[in-house]
């Protein structure tokens, strides 16, 4: 094909609603064609962008260097990362970085089956930058607001008046995959906005 | 001026390098053709301006553009490199000529949006003031990382205009995390061909084989905002604003280093995963970056958390 491929939008979601997004698909046959997690709230995600306070790193690799980071978010949620040799980059930050850190994060969502057929969803980082804490409270509102413009789609495509032709294919998919309580995620949205109002009362206060 | 001797001008500045002949000749020989034998002007013109060509022993195509067969254009028009036209327009700015060879420079914009002008020295060209209408035919177009300015050179007519022009915006805003910054960003070469100008791979111009080629500063990098991504671009002058490193300071980060990569791997572990809003003009796909600004605390948490709570 002459046309570059559309790269794909990085979406912001919480860790709460990532790790129940266990789900994945492909659009295509073709080998290569990108893989999608299906988030809970009813949107592909084939790449993620999130901030947050890196809490632990460690090298879980045997034989080689394979680094593990835990990312934490407003409401306490972890999100996991692994790299190993095939993203130097980020792994050379998570070796290099000491946690506590504000870090932002770019990459791709993976889920694995484990002997117990539990499935962990995880990111496969293409890059991780030490960042500041305006930066991560930016990203709180902003994951925010595109996790209520979620929700908001996905409550009027599975309401009582809902028009079944006009529903979006992700939101009728997430609502066949998942039996989850949709409600979760909008106090998940709630809970880091007030975390961040909590902040600023902390910050106002003189100092005893 | 008359319609007539506005022709017969410019004309007569084809010409007066290679033929001893006066406005007024060339004034006379229209007027013949227009009132006596009421042929239209643009057929007077074509026919006068190929009995100079003949008296000249010139072929049309050494004439700049051939005076009345350009296109008339606005600014948003402007989507080649040389093309020979006419444009009607306000100078916006005018800014300092970085070269003798540069008489003036600066922006020209129309109710479609503003773009650079070049005035030659050598082309000796009466001077614009900041402000003025203009009515400039006969010049020509020229591109250059995706931008596109005109030329004025010697054959160019400067009509002033007494109007006003609305100028209009031809930028857009967009904003976003960084989320990538692509390969050919940082500090690259380019083929010094004239008017080539691409990036080397590996030393070689995709036209013109291997050269010596020229650094240069540039980011290609992709803005996010969770529902849209942009592909923006930023050029040498705004590569330095952002990161605060220098065409030759990156030059010396690339010997000490024996690498060019390490300028744009700096640049990533600085930039990336950060917010910005940035403006300019849009070319193909990209946002040629004219102005960024970091962007840090949100501004909405309040209005979010209340729309949170009534759902």
């Amino acid at each position: 094909m002459a046309t570059t491929p559309t790269r794909e939008v990085a979406r912001r979601v919480f860790a709460g609603e990532f790790n129940d997004a266990t789900y994945t698909f492909k659009e295509s046959d073709d080998e290569r064609a990108p893989v999608y997690l299906l988030l809970p709230t009813g949107e592909r995600a084939n790449r993620v962008f999130l901030v947050g306070t890196l809490m632990e790193t460690e090298d879980v690799g045997d034989d080689s260097e394979y680094w593990q980071g835990q990312v934490i978010d407003p409401n306490g949620d972890r999100f996991y990362m692994y790299a190993g040799q095939y993203q130097p980059d980020a792994a050379s930050m998570l070796r290099e970085l000491e946690p506590p850190a504000y870090v932002s994060v770019v990459g791709k969502p993976r889920t694995y089956e484990t002997d117990d057929g539990e499935v962990n969803v995880s990111v496969r980082p293409e890059s991780i930058t030490e960042v500041d804490a305006a930066t991560r409270d930016r990203w709180v509102v902003e994951t925010a607001e595109r996790t209520l413009d979620r929700i908001a789609r996905y409550t009027d495509a599975t309401g009582e008046d809902a028009d079944e032709a006009a529903v979006d294919e992700y939101v009728s998919m997430a609502a066949e995959e998942y039996d989850l309580p949709i409600a979760d995620y909008r106090r998940q949205v709630v809970e880091a906005l007030e975390s961040l109002e909590d902040e600023e009362a902390v910050a106002a206060e003189p100092d005893a | 001026m008359t319609d007539l001797r506005t022709q017969a001008t410019e004309i007569h500045e084809q010409f007066e390098d290679q033929l001893e002949i006066s406005v007024d000749d060339v004034e006379e020989r229209l007027d013949t053709l227009v009132n006596e034998y009421k042929v239209p002007l643009s057929e007077a013109r074509r026919s006068v301006t190929n009995t100079y060509l003949d008296e000249a022993g010139m072929e049309r195509d050494e004439l700049g553009g051939g005076g009345s067969g350009n296109d008339r254009v606005q600014v948003a028009d402007v989507d080649a490199p040389e093309e020979w036209v006419d444009i009607k327009g306000e100078v916006t700015e005018l800014w300092e000529a970085n070269s003798d060879a540069v008489a003036q420079v600066g922006l020209f914009g129309d109710e479609t949006g503003t773009i650079k002008f070049t005035k030659w020295s050598k082309s000796d060209l009466p001077e614009l003031e900041e402000g003025a209408v203009y009515d400039l035919r006969n010049v020509v177009t020229d591109e250059y990382e995706g931008r596109f300015s005109v030329k004025l050179n010697r054959t160019t007519v400067i009509e002033e205009l007494d109007e006003e022009i609305e100028v209009g915006d031809d930028d857009v805003s967009v904003e976003g995390a960084l989320v990538d910054i692509q390969s050919g960003s940082g500090l690259i070469k380019r083929c010094p061909k004239e008017d080539c100008t691409r990036v080397l791979q590996n030393g070689r111009c995709n036209e013109h084989g291997e050269v010596e080629g020229e650094f240069d500063l540039r980011i290609k990098g992709v803005l996010d905002d969770g529902e849209e991504v942009h592909e923006i671009l930023f050029n040498q002058e705004a590569t330095e604003s952002l990161t605060g490193i220098t065409l030759e300071e990156a030059q010396e980060m690339a010997m000490d280093a024996l690498d060019t990569s390490v300028v744009a791997d700096e640049m990533r572990a600085d930039l990336l995963g950060k917010y910005y809003r940035v403006t300019g003009p849009t070319f193909r796909r990209y946002v040629l970056v004219d102005e960024v600004e970091r962007l840090a605390e949100p501004t909405d948490a309040e209005a979010v958390l209340i729309k949170a709570r009534s759902i």
